[in-house]
């Protein structure tokens, strides 16, 4: 069997239909007889419900109901199931569907009127009049700490969730012994999910069937289900939910929402589908975000510069509630000690409610932010002993053959994290010679002449993907000769079809045109988890090729019945199964498909099971790590505060590639998100908590003409803990970008300014820098 | 609220006759009352350029624009340019160099550079992103948009 498709750029099966204007997203679902939803939300980040008076709204053109929580009594009640609970959440942080008594960031949804269109919807929905009483809200996280704080949530009587604590070794002992320390803080903030489509939800009840069908756009459908009934009390049989296509996801659609639950109830109660879009200015409320992070560090380093030990702690913004539990700061956690041999570390992280939008992680979730800190942590250890910051992580790196290493830290599931393989010190020093690091001096000149400041910037990241336990799927043979792979897991435009129909496609033999992919439906695959960490390639991969392999297996078994060959004497090749070297005996995939699919009084070829099929769920029990070294060139215009990035090189090893096209797109629009992260995106509130950048006019992202080009390369360590080899490609692009974005405009201020230990940073943030030296 | 009005529209060479309210948006007509749901809604507030379409010959935001206003216009959408079994030469270099993830803005990305590269055909890379500065993805970067844009340009100048 060659690897036709495996390793190949293959054009993605989506793209045709994609490009041609015929995709099939929520808001392209219309259903007979449906309603549209429009939410009244919270304008304060903190108040009582005292009245709400809906009787203008009802009466207005179109308007089928208005609906508050109470209205739900009869299905359902409280607040949504915890999607990921925590020994520290010992009472759970989650919404109710619609808001009751209180309400807790501005907005929270409290009622939502359905009508026939959502014009009508907006229109009744504005003239819904709810009277709060206003109460003290924490609009930043640090202020949440502070003696005498205003309580997020009345019922609650601290802000402080937990502390997240981990570490290994010795710390005290390390510090005490180590040539040098210091001591750092950082402020991080990144902003929220962006993507192009909003959110939407389309309940669709079928009375007769008892039946609820949920079309959403979701990282996380089955997610959806399970948590829908079990809330709703039903069995999850009588619960479809699928996700069409999905205009990109980056995280924050992983959660499950209360609008999901909202728009289910009201089409449960009215008997008819329901359709909630959420619009842009809604998503910059009620769509999760990640926004703040502070943290003061220690660092321990020998006077050669080698890293010897970390120790601090983080102040976490998780927003007004934990929907996702706290999968967010616990992954900072996780994240340490990146690519750094450290013999000690110590690190706390406090989770604290503001009256904001809860976090939740957005593409690389905190990863990012570890390594943040981590590098700007190597890149000061540098600067304190004028070393080249190459040198500081050539000197703390895990070394190759240290691998696979054991970091001391543990897992989600408290299993010890164990680093499978890769060279760090191989990849930072192909980006330093892509780059031509050496050539740098020569081009800093040359802006000097222009009026510019050029700055050279590194940052290096290890990340966890494949995360446990399983996405399975389904690879059957039709009759037609087709064949069909079923999974659960959902996409956002990662090109998963493509993928795993290269991998069917090589184990059977098959072009990859008569495959068709399915996925993220419930009613066509029995068990999903959800598409984050990077975990599709390695789970779902994996999957298929142990599902393929086996129908392969059935095929050749099958047709040795059918053509009376052995099956050593037999070969697979386009869809057809051959006798080698005897012309004309063979039989198709499709025909053994056909035997295997029975006639009434016939036997099966050799008693075999029915169906071409095989369902495989790869049990994915060891997370597999990617890592890489970016190195970038950053421009400043000292008149302006205008930093441009003007090169940037990518060493990434993700393991065995499966489509270097699709490899090469999830880490390029992983390094401009984080160049967002770096230069551009910040979501403002103000001390009241009412969000001042809702808008793409406000809150910048990313656009064409800044954006440089990015060059990639990279090395191929296969995994040896997956059947295929591979890691996740889907935020290892992100996770170094803002530090080393920063390193460099670090390096382009100077010796003489202070050190950069925040992002964003903006044009004005950078001049003051500059007016600092000069 | 109930203010109506008969407009005349050529949407993709079909003339098509319809009664609108007076505050729906082109977009929204186009998706809800043809049916055309190639052209997507990113923002509303026109800075996503997601619902970019081409009304007498120039790219405009189809959601910054009433429907009424198309009265008696000429709008080209994402689905005059190619089935998916016929794409155009742009919407093949756009799979080629991998110039669409979700899919999401790729209608918009599609009709803004239509109507530039049809002005501008040897367009470098820097007009191109010029030229798409009022788009924005989340997915790729740009860079394969970029690439995808100039690959289609060379060969519209090597056939023309």
């Amino acid at each position: 069997m060659s690897a036709r498709y495996f390793g190949a750029a293959v054009q993605r099966l989506e793209d045709p239909r994609l490009l041609a204007g015929n995709g099939r997203y929520v808001d392209d679902i219309a259903l007979p007889g449906m309603l549209h939803a429009a939410f009244h939300r919270a304008q304060v980040a903190h108040g009582r419900i005292r009245d709400l008076d809906a009787a203008d709204a009802r009466t207005m053109p179109g308007v089928a109901a208005v609906y508050v929580m109470a209205d739900f009594a009869a299905i359902a009640e409280g607040p949504m199931p915890p999607m990921a609970p925590h020994p520290l959440l010992k009472t759970p942080l989650t919404y109710h569907p619609l808001a009751v008594e209180e309400v807790h960031h501005v907005g929270e949804a409290i009622a939502m009127v359905l009508a026939d269109t959502r014009q009508q919807a907006e229109d009744a929905a504005n003239a819904i009049q709810v009277d709060i009483e206003d109460l003290p809200a924490v609009a930043h996280a640090t202020a949440a700490l502070a003696d005498g704080a205003p309580h997020v949530h009345s019922g609650r009587d601290s802000n402080l969730v937990g502390t997240l604590r981990g570490g290994f070794g010795d710390a005290g002992a390390v510090f005490a012994k180590a040539d040098h320390a210091l001591s750092e803080t950082f402020a991080i903030h990144r902003g929220g999910c962006h993507s192009m489509e909003c959110r939407g939800v389309i309940a669709a009840p079928d009375p007769l069937a008892e039946e609820l069908t949920v079309y959403t756009s979701s990282q996380s459908p089955y997610m959806v289900r399970r948590h829908l009934a079990q809330y709703l009390k039903r069995d999850e049989s009588s619960l479809r939910v699928i996700a069409p296509d999905v205009g990109g996801g980056f995280g924050p659609k992983a959660n499950v929402y209360p609008e999901e639950f909202a728009v289910a109830l009201a089409a449960m109660m009215i008997g008819r589908p329901v359709k909630w879009i959420e619009d842009r200015s809604e998503h910059f409320v009620a769509t999760t975000q990640q926004r703040d992070q502070l943290w003061t560090l220690d660092v321990a380093f020998t006077g050669h510069g080698r890293m010897l030990a970390v120790r601090g702690r983080c102040i976490h913004d998780n927003g007004a509630y934990a929907p996702y539990g706290l999968i967010l700061p616990a992954t900072a956690l996780a994240s340490f000690p990146g690519p750094y041999a450290l013999e000690a570390l110590d690190i706390a992280i406090d989770v604290v409610l503001t009256n904001l939008v809860p976090t939740t992680p957005v593409r690389g979730a905190a990863r990012p932010c570890t390594a943040f800190v981590l590098e700007r942590l190597a890149d000061a250890i540098a600067r304190h002993l004028d070393l080249p910051r190459e040198e500081v992580r050539r000197r703390s790196f895990i070394t190759a053959d240290q691998m696979p290493y054991t970091t001391g830290m543990k897992a989600r599931d408290g299993s010890p994290i164990s680093y499978d393989s890769g060279d760090y010190t191989k990849a930072l020093d192909l980006a330093l010679a892509k780059i031509d690091a050496a050539g740098f001096a020569q081009r800093k000149a040359q802006a000097a002449a222009r009026g510019k400041l050029l700055g050279f910037g590194i940052a290096s990241c290890v990340e966890d993907t494949g995360l446990a336990p399983f996405e399975g799927a389904t690879v059957r043979v039709t009759p037609a000769g087709k064949v069909v792979i079923s999974t659960g897991a959902a996409s956002q435009g990662q090109g998963h079809r493509t993928m795993l129909a290269q991998i069917a496609a090589d184990a059977l033999g098959v072009d990859i045109g008569n495959i068709s992919v399915e996925a993220a439906d419930t009613g066509k695959f029995p068990l999903g988890i959800s598409t984050v960490g990077s975990r599709i390639a390695v789970t779902a991969g994996s999957s298929v090729e142990l599902a393929a392999q086996q129908v392969r297996k059935k095929a050749l078994e099958a047709a040795s019945f059918m053509l009376e060959a052995a099956e050593s004497d037999l070969e697979i090749e386009r869809g057809v199964v051959r006798v080698v070297g005897v012309p004309g005996m063979q039989v198709s995939l499709g025909d053994i498909a056909r035997a295997l699919s029975g006639s009434a009084g016939l036997l099966l070829p050799g008693h075999l099971e029915p169906d071409l099929a095989a369902t495989a769920y790869f049990e994915s029990n060891a997370l597999t790590f990617a890592y890489g070294s970016n190195a970038c060139e950053v421009e400043i215009d000292p008149a302006t505060g205008d930093a441009r990035v003007s090169r940037y090189v990518v060493a990434h090893d993700c393991g065995c590639l499966i489509n270097p096209l699709v490899v090469d797109g999830q880490i390029l629009g992983g390094v401009v998100h984080g160049i967002g992260n770096a230069l551009y995106e910040r979501m403002v509130y103000d001390e009241a908590g009412q969000p001042l950048s809702t808008n793409y006019g406000e809150y910048l992202l990313p656009l064409a003409p800044e954006m440089p080009d990015i060059e990639m390369h990279h090395l191929e360590t296969p995994s040896p803990r997956n059947p295929i080899g591979v890691k996740g490609a889907g935020e290892g692009g992100t996770i170094p970008a803002a530090a080393c974005v920063i390193s460099a405009i670090q390096d382009a201020l100077g010796p003489g300014a202070p050190f950069i230990a925040e992002h964003p940073v903006s044009p004005e943030r950078i001049t003051q820098w500059l007016d600092a030296i000069s | 609220m109930s203010d109506r009005r008969r407009i005349t529209i050529n949407v993709n060479g079909t003339l098509r006759n319809a009664e609108v309210e007076t505050r729906v948006h082109l977009a929204d007509f186009l998706r809800q009352s043809l049916g055309l749901t190639g052209t997507h809604l990113g923002c509303e507030h026109g800075v996503c350029g997601a619902c970019t379409i081409i009304v007498n010959g120039s790219a405009v935001r189809s959601c910054l624009m009433l429907a009424v206003q198309a009265d008696g216009a000429s709008v080209e959408t994402v689905e005059s340019l190619g089935t998916s079994k016929a794409l155009s030469a742009l919407q093949q270099a756009f799979s080629r160099h991998h110039a669409l993830q979700c899919g999401f803005c790729t209608p918009g990305m599609l009709m803004s550079l239509e109507a530039f590269l049809r002005n501008n055909p040897h367009a470098n890379a820097a007009e191109i992103r010029e030229a798409i500065s009022g788009n924005i993805c989340r997915c790729t970067g740009y860079q394969g948009i970029v690439n995808a844009a100039l690959a289609a340009a060379a060969e519209h100048r090597g056939a023309a």
